[in-house]
């Protein structure tokens, strides 16, 4: 009798638990392994079934010219992108949190970016890009400066989208921000005034190491958005010219779709997934230590 | 000189006025009570002289100083917040020497005067916790600790004690007298609970609706209540107000048995008198009916009911009391206080006619 009646609680637990297990297991669990799994073999066509060859595709990576521009790419790309991003966010927050005329609005105006879809953002900012007729262009131009292409070449096209990216998270974050600091209570300030402490004595003792939880989920957010994006360079360059904006999420998704080499598109990604494991392992460890959570 | 001055201040929002023409000099040296129920402006009153809230309008003197405009670094002030305002993420110590580190005080007479101030306040054991990891009164002392060591001649304390238990703010309220007696400190502090105020203050300043209502030493509102607003809020329990009518020999208890109790025209006044001051007498009083009655240990307070009116009555010891029992009430003459029904105000050329016994 008890026993089944134990049966029957785990049986509604389960029932309870599967919707979403399922679609756990089956988008991200599942691929994760197969993904690893396929890295492993070779690429099977009609005539050639795949056959099991070890690290094969790790060594024809490490070969791949491509490959490694892409990851220098990406490198460049996380660090034009990470701290500028996070300064920026944490420094407009503190800006609309205090006391500021139509605060609603600035704030609004803020949180724009993150509403709007990325691929509405990619075409403005192509424009803003153009050749001699975009805003940039324009703009420089009343300075005398000669039009220039900037997506076209090699040495701005990174610097472009760093630009672009930095404009669209620093907003995203803010919020996180704001958030965090409108939690702090207010005596906090006026206790550390009291004492004749400086604003920016008081954000470097005070604010910044209570805002330290959210800047590690920050932090983490902001590293994996730069090794994940790929909608703007479907509008923007197309990882071109010559590789020169391609990171490797795009990369990943050219070698799979475009050239059908499914193998190594697995290698890469079990790749990119190891590199972001390891550095959000490594943000939670080290600074863990320093954190006061409330 | 660490005087303060307040004159003509005055706090609004808007429309809503929450200080309003208030003026009291605090003595150099001096403890200091703000007394008054919740929301009639005590905090903002004390915001205001630490110069963390603007004043609309009067002026603000510190030692002769004015100060209104000033910011509050610049008024050698201490503050212990309502809600403590500790930094979470520092321990103890970090805490008590914050404004030390910002004055850039030397290493050495930083830690020599933390050791003594922990010592005072009996945190030498906990230097090295968390702030967020103290119990209230741990973190009270924390908050008194940052406030003292800075050894501002000026300390404004906001309900400090109002989180604790009993006991821990009977002990408190001890140690925060003899703390500011040993080292001098002018005390400005703020508290909506009136014995509190009456065991520690030198002076009292009781506000109601943003304006100060009586000031003046506890024993002086004890006794003589300006009006009857101090009378209903100082003393537990308050003082009894009664209301007086017309009467052929002199004023008579509105609903009392015709006796009179006061010389002369009784309409349009108030009689007061204290639970304290009433005896029960086995005849020759005010007839009264007992409704109820508090036993609280050393007395017990019983509620009786003369016509309409009611009225307590402090008994010593136990009594039990049935419902509805008949009683006589008499009280000496001298312990009777007269109000103007209207204005609330003290009435001193009235007479009170001795019951006889
Ligand atoms: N920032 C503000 N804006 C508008 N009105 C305020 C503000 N701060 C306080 N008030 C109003 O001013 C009045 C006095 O407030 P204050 O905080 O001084 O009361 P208090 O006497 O300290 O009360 P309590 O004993 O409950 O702490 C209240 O009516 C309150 O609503
Ligand atoms: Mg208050």
């Amino acid at each position: 009798m008890s026993f089944a009646r134990s049966n029957q609680v785990h049986i509604y637990g389960w029932l309870l638990l599967m919707p979403a297990a399922i679609f756990l297991i089956a988008f991200t669990y599942y691929p994760t392994v197969a993904t690893l799994a396929h890295s492993f073999f070779s690429d099977g066509t009609a005539l050639r079934p795949s056959v099991f060859v070890g690290l094969e595709n790790y060594k024809l990576m490490l070969e791949d010219e491509v490959f490694w521009k892409v990851a220098r790419n990406n490198f460049w790309f996380a660090l034009g992108t990470i701290p500028v991003s996070v300064a920026l966010a944490l420094l407009m927050a503190v800006w609309v949190n205090g006391r500021l005329p139509a605060r609603g609005l600035v704030r609004m105006a803020y949180f724009t970016p993150t509403v709007l879809p990325m691929i509405a953002v990619a075409n403005i900012w192509l424009f803003f890009y153009t050749p001699d007729i975009g805003l940039v262009d324009q703009v420089l131009g009343m300075f005398g400066a000669p039009g220039h292409n900037w997506l076209g070449d090699p040495d701005t096209v990174l610097g472009c989208l760093i630009v672009m990216t930095v404009w669209k998270e620093s907003g995203f974050f803010m919020i996180f921000y704001l958030a965090a600091l409108q939690s702090l209570p207010p005596e906090l300030e006026e206790a550390a005034k009291l004492e004749g402490a400086g604003r920016w004595y008081f954000f470097r003792r005070v604010t910044f190491p209570l805002l330290m939880p959210t800047t590690l989920f920050v932090l983490i957010n902001a590293v994996i958005n730069s090794f994940k994006l790929v909608d703007h360079l479907f509008i923007l360059t197309k990882g071109g010219p010559d590789n020169a904006s391609n990171l490797l999420l795009y990369y990943i998704y050219e070698v799979a779709f475009s050239f059908f080499d499914e193998a190594y598109a697995a290698t890469l990604t079990v790749v990119l997934l190891a590199v972001l494991a390891v550095i959000a392992i490594g943000q939670f460890v080290i600074l863990d230590k320093r954190i006061h959570y409330r | 000189m660490s005087t303060i001055e307040l004159a003509g201040v005055t706090k609004a929002w808007g429309g809503t006025v929450a200080v309003d023409d208030v003026s009291f000099t605090v003595e150099e040296g001096s403890f200091v009570v703000l007394l008054g129920p919740s929301g009639c402006g005590k905090s903002t009153t004390l915001r205001m002289i630490a110069g963390l809230e603007t004043v609309s309008a009067g002026r603000v003197l510190i030692a002769g100083r004015d100060v209104t405009d000033s910011p509050p670094s610049e008024r050698n002030i201490s503050m212990v917040f309502q809600s403590y305002a500790l930094f979470p993420h520092l321990d103890v110590a970090e805490n008590i020497v914050f404004g030390l580190r910002v004055r850039k005080t030397p290493a050495a007479e930083r830690a020599k005067r933390l050791a003594r101030v922990a010592e005072t306040v009996g945190l030498s054991e906990l230097l090295g916790r968390k702030a967020a990891q103290l119990s209230g009164g741990q973190r009270q002392r924390v908050a008194l600790a940052r406030a003292i060591i800075a050894e501002n001649p000026i300390c404004l304390m906001d309900e400090p004690l109002s989180n604790l238990d009993a006991k821990l703010r009977h002990d408190m309220r001890g140690e925060i007298r003899g703390l500011q007696q040993r080292l001098g400190m002018t005390v400005v502090y703020v508290t909506h609970d009136q014995s509190e105020a009456m065991s520690m203050a030198d002076k009292v300043i009781l506000l109601r609706d943003g304006r100060v209502v009586q000031a003046g030493a506890p024993d002086q509102l004890y006794e003589r209540p300006a009006n009857v607003f101090t009378a209903g809020f100082i003393g537990t329990p308050p003082m009894n107000l009664l209301d007086l009518a017309d009467g052929p020999e002199g004023a008579v208890i509105v609903g009392a048995d015709g006796r009179p109790v006061l010389d002369g025209a009784g309409e349009g006044l108030k009689l007061g008198i204290r639970p304290e001051h009433i005896e029960m007498s086995d005849a020759g009083g005010l007839a009264a009916e007992l409704v109820w009655s508090d036993y609280l240990g050393a007395d017990t307070i019983v509620t009786a009911r003369i016509g309409t009116q009611t009225l307590m009555v402090r008994v010593p010891g136990r009594h039990g009391t049935a419902r509805g029992t008949r009683a006589s009430l008499v009280w000496a003459p001298e312990a009777v206080h007269v109000f103007e029904a209207g204005s609330g105000r003290r009435v001193d050329d009235r007479q009170a006619i001795a019951m006889a016994a």
